[in-house]
């Protein structure tokens, strides 16, 4: 994909950066003294957005500077913030977990019951247009194109039962076994039937910066050993939140008349996450806590702020629509 | 009873937590009272044990209410 349009002077100077051949420029970004809300930033999270792709992908005409120090120190920069934000904003809600019970299934589960958020699939599924539905995949492809890429990268960093786990989780969304049941294809032929680009970023300019926060907290967590018990507790938050959402995605998609193609990944999720659920909540997270116990909150950590960027990206979009945001379209 | 095989003779795992459903791994397929048969596709599938999947055999989450989008 061609690199992004700049979003302001950090994103503008790590483009040029990305571009260069020398990757000078990463010297001389204009990282902001403090940062007040980096979650909400347009142009810190589209800047660390890109130095995050190149662990993914090579954007056209840019050089590779992915473990270039500069470029991974200005990633630093970023992240800190981003990372600092995102624990305070969980912290009550990974010490009521704690509070509750020491069972981590049952510590997980709490939190996703007690997190409170727009309800985006029953809207989907009810009351949204056609448009607004082509919306909702555009701006989902950002992540589904690569869906699991990020959380592959824990594999290495866990043992035991939990790693066969996380193999076979993965296994089944990277198609076990059959190309043409790999997610990131099915989300691809689900856009061409719907008449939309399927080419990986062809809608990050209509992606806002929370949006993009939510892709941004996959490949913090993914990337970094350190976070990886966050980065289990994020995908037992994704998992667990998907089989019912997926179904009334699936039923809005045929509502709006768009094609069986498009409801198709959806229907796949309803079964496959059902059981990936199950799996990522006993057999990842739970083998994973008992044989490292100080990675407890950690784990509540990533689940916590799944749902907590989940609900904000959703209350953007939702309000993109002009729909009220909140507690009015949930019921 | 639903049953679950596996052509190849590996032994199939089954396992509940609480009252969930059943985790079913090394399967090919499983055959549900009517007879039926149902080729499993996937390294590990979810079996309804609740009676109110709309997708039977297979669970389709909705012993549970969840309002996450």
């Amino acid at each position: 994909m061609k690199p992004p349009s700049p979003r302001g002077p950090v994103s503008a100077a790590v483009r040029e950066a990305l571009i260069s051949e020398s990757g000078a420029g990463f010297l001389t970004v204009p990282l902001p003294a403090q940062v007040e809300d980096m979650l909400g930033d347009d142009d810190l999270q589209l800047a660390l957005w890109m130095l995050y792709e190149q662990s993914y992908r090579l954007f056209d005409g840019a050089h590779d500077h992915e473990w270039d120090p500069a470029a991974v120190a200005v990633r630093r920069r970023l992240e800190q913030p981003f990372e600092e934000q995102l624990r305070r904003a969980s912290a009550t809600s990974v010490a009521d977990a704690l509070d509750t019970s020491d069972d981590i299934v049952f510590q997980i589960e709490h939190t996703i019951s007690h997190t409170p958020g727009p309800d985006l699939a029953r809207f989907l599924h009810r009351e949204a247009t056609r448009d607004q539905m082509l919306d909702f995949l555009a701006q989902r492809s950002i992540y589904h194109l690569k869906e699991s890429d990020p959380h592959s990268f824990v594999v290495g960093r866990v043992g035991g039962p939990a790693k066969v786990a996380l193999a076979e989780l993965l296994y089944d969304e990277f198609g076990a076994s059959r190309p043409e049941r790999l997610h990131s294809h099915l989300y691809a032929v689900a856009l061409d039937a719907a008449g939309l680009d399927s080419e990986f970023g062809a809608y990050i300019e209509r992606v806002p910066a929370r949006t993009l926060a939510v892709n941004n907290l996959m490949s913090l967590l993914g990337l970094s050993r350190r976070l990886r018990g966050a980065a289990l507790g994020h995908l037992a938050a994704f998992e667990s939140t998907s089989s019912v959402p997926c179904r009334r995605i699936a039923a809005g998609i045929e509502r709006v008349g768009l094609p069986e193609a498009t409801a198709a990944y959806f229907h796949e999720h309803v079964e496959a996450d059902a059981a990936h659920e199950q799996v990522v909540l006993h057999d990842i997270c739970g083998n994973f806590v008992e044989s490292e116990p100080t990675q407890r909150a950690e784990v509540l950590f990533g689940v916590a702020a799944c749902l907590y960027l989940d609900g904000l990206a959703a209350e953007d979009l939702l309000g993109s629509w002009g729909r009220a945001i909140g507690g009015e379209l949930a019921s | 009873m639903t049953a679950a095989h596996s052509r190849s003779g590996e032994e199939v795992c089954i396992r509940q937590h609480g009252d969930g459903p059943l985790l079913v791994r090394h399967a090919d397929v499983v055959v549900t009272d009517d007879g039926r048969e149902h080729e499993v596709t996937r390294p590990v599938v979810a079996l309804c044990t609740c009676d109110r999947s709309q997708r039977m055999p297979w669970c389709d989450s909705t012993h549970k209410s969840v309002r996450r989008g």
